[in-house]
């Protein structure tokens, strides 16, 4: 019941609201059916509901609230935790670690951008057919990815990321890269006339990350996401249960690339170009989503979000925290995902949850036990595995 | 068959450096199972020291032998440094993508820090080999020669791995770090210190990244901040393909994607420009036909 808000906030708050946003997940779909996961004390639940709609109010008013470019960035955020998302199903729930997903991305990003310049059609129409080819890239990628493994598997998709921007401006017409002047706006746009450029396309990447978000949030929570899991956590001995190892390898390999194209897709109308002028770029690119999703939480499904504002936030913000000296931007970058790293180890998400995961187990009031005990972590993943149930064992 | 030679001959100078880095990566992933991505920026780092200490303008003026030594003494501790400060307490953390960003912060950190520190202007390193080429044959009006600097390098390759096998299997430091690669829990019941394994393994690969570092530079006309990115790409891909935990495989595995490449850039021309392409494919398909690579050894998985 408090889902659809939760994830809507989820997706939208710039840093400031990073933390509370966790408290929103873990607590849906627990009261209707006995669940192998306690019930969240009252206390808990009501901050969660509390936050959630919150943040679901500020995510709705932020647009209007900012300016053109605050809105860019924030957009910009929303297709960063979109593709984030979708590696955090394959790296987080599947196991397979990729370093290219920003291949995928340019694949979404440069069939949009052709589809509208050389075809003429409406942006929101384009969005499919990049999802469909990026899946299609990934289905292919999937099937050599079921001999390689682990690290090599890190290694192939790395060696995408570096080769897609070299295919794209060998093969691509024009100087390497699609320019776009300004998106086409389809028939709905009559509907929101009192929205800007600017609005309207957040607006978009809202709802699409919504959709997209709760999507990933039922998969892994029902069948298929067990079998991911299980794939994860022993290859072997989820295929000896009955799960088809290749068909979850490789499907979930081309659904979270199609997550990674529907990202690239919404990056073009926000950055109106598709660029394959900058070699490294969609390494970059790959290493974000990664870093969006560890930070955020691997494995949970508000981590990627968490971690994609966090990024974004830290990028805007270590480009002029010191004047005359901007090379030291991504040294400030690089030093923060450390401190993160650090400091929460299992992302904000797994750390926010830990720290709930206590909170509960207070106010559950169980004035019997002592209470010093609850500082160690161990009672605590025995008495509240609603911490760790997504992270595996 | 001018042309042939001389490509191969380009591609195994371009190899060995492949080579030389992929065998620190190898000797990372080896001790410590974390695969540095940091590896080339720590190398370029290293360099630009070099290349501080050598330069007759800008820096001290040693001469340049000197100057790798140095160079190369200070990576050991710096990375014997980075083991102990940056990496060790995010080992045991759950997930070990957590290295893997630390890594990749490293990498950032360490390019920009670069820039700031040595500009972003190209300089030149001076080459410690001596100048000219041997002529290898000579029939009709073909002749192939071959750069003196080249046969440095190699030389200097087969010096590392020759001190880098002794190290490993002849001597009791070896032996320890050797342990501790297999299984750090059971070498620590035997008293071994694996911490200090794990901060030799670190120094010795920044120590020799260093000098892979020192001596591409040098190969070049000039180098910058990306001197070490596409060198990376190949290095990885040279690991891979000699199956990460054999430092001979990183040496052959980093002269075939060299050679292969070099090859490419001359006869393949529906290539031309994406020629990265090949030690991806290099990869897989070793990968698929061997998945250990080609020198790896066979794991036994315990359920």
């Amino acid at each position: 019941m408090a889902t659809p808000s939760d994830s809507s906030g989820a997706a939208t708050e710039p840093a400031i609201g990073t933390v509370p946003e966790a408290l929103a997940e873990p607590t849906v779909g627990e009261g209707a059916r006995p669940s192998i996961w306690p019930p969240v004390p009252r206390l808990v639940l009501g901050i969660r509901i509390v936050i959630g709609v919150a943040l679901s109010v500020a995510a709705l008013y932020a647009p209007f609230y900012f300016t053109p470019e605050n809105n860019r960035i924030l957009s910009q955020a929303i297709y960063l935790s979109i593709a984030a998302m979708g590696l955090n199903l394959l790296t987080g729930f599947n196991g397979q670690v990729s370093i290219g997903h920003g291949a995928f991305f340019g694949v979404g990003a440069f069939t949009t951008a052709i589809l509208m310049v050389d075809h003429d059609w409406t942006f929101e129409a384009t969005i499919p057919v990049a999802a469909a080819l990026s899946g299609l890239v990934g289905l292919l990628v999937g099937f050599p990815a079921l001999r390689v493994r682990g690290l090599y598997l890190a290694l192939v998709t790395l060696g995408l990321a570096v080769l897609f921007p070299r295919v794209a401006s060998k093969y691509v017409e024009g100087a390497g890269g699609v320019a776009l002047l300004r998106p086409k706006r389809s028939g709905f746009a009559s509907l929101i006339d009192g929205l800007d450029d600017d609005q309207w396309a957040y607006f978009l990447c809202l709802a699409i990350a919504v959709v997209l978000f709760l999507l990933a949030w039922n998969l892994v929570r029902g069948r298929m996401g067990r079998a991911m899991i299980a794939v994860r956590d022993q290859e072997i001995a989820a295929s000896t249960v009955g799960v088809n190892l290749a068909g979850i390898k490789v499907g979930t390999f081309a659904l979270s690339a199609a997550y990674a194209g529907v990202a690239g897709s919404l990056s073009v109308m926000i950055n109106r170009i598709a660029d394959a002028t900058n070699p490294v770029l969609y390494l970059q690119l790959s290493i974000e989503f990664l870093v969006a999703m560890v930070i955020g939480g691997a494995a949970t499904i508000l981590g990627p979000a968490v971690g994609a504002f966090i990024l974004v936030f830290l990028r805007r913000n270590t480009e002029d925290l010191i004047e005359g000296k901007e090379i030291l931007a991504p040294a400030i970058f690089g030093a923060a995902l450390i401190a993160i790293v650090y400091v929460l180890p299992e992302g904000v998400v797994g750390g926010v949850r830990r720290l709930l995961a206590r909170l509960g187990r207070r106010s559950a009031g169980s004035a019997a036990r002592p209470a010093p005990a609850s500082a160690s972590d161990v009672p605590n993943d025995s008495i509240n595995p609603g911490g760790s149930h997504e992270e595996g064992t | 068959m001018q042309l042939f030679v001389e490509q191969v001959l380009n591609g195994i100078a371009n190899g060995v450096v492949y080579g030389s880095v992929a065998l620190a990566l190898v000797l990372i992933f080896r001790t410590t199972s974390v695969l540095n991505f940091a590896q080339g920026e720590m190398a370029l780092f290293s360099t630009y020291i070099t290349w501080k200490l050598a330069d007759e303008g800008d820096g001290f003026g040693l001469p340049i032998v000197a100057a790798i030594a140095i160079s190369m003494v200070i990576a050991f501790v710096a990375g014997a440094v980075i083991e102990r400060v940056l990496i060790r307490p995010v080992e045991q953390a759950r997930s070990p993508l957590n290295v893997v960003i630390v890594t990749l912060g490293l990498f950032l950190g360490l390019n920009s820090v670069a820039q700031l520190l040595f500009g972003t202007d190209p300089q030149f390193m001076p080459s410690p080999f001596p100048e000219g080429s041997i002529e290898l044959f000579s029939s009709g009006g073909d002749t192939a020669v071959l750069p003196k600097s080249t046969i440095g390098m190699i030389l200097v390759l087969l010096a590392e791995c020759i001190l880098l096998w002794f190290l490993l299997q002849r001597t009791k430091a070896g032996l320890m770090l050797r342990a501790v690669a297999s299984n750090p829990d059971s070498a620590r019941l035997h008293g071994i210190r694996s911490g200090r394994m794990l901060m030799l393994g670190w120094a010795m690969a920044a120590a020799i990244g260093a000098l892979a570092g020192s001596l591409v530079a040098a190969q070049r006309t000039g180098f910058d901040a990306s001197l070490m990115q596409t060198v990376l790409v190949f290095a990885l891909a040279a690991a891979a393909l000699g199956g990460f935990d054999s430092l001979l495989g990183a040496v052959v595995a980093g002269l075939v994607v060299g050679i292969a490449d070099a090859l490419t850039i001359q006869y393949v021309d529906a290539l031309d420009g994406i020629e990265v392409v090949l030690p991806l494919a290099l990869i897989l398909i070793v990968l698929v036909v061997r998945p250990n690579g080609l020198f790896g050894r066979r794991t036994v998985e315990r359920v």
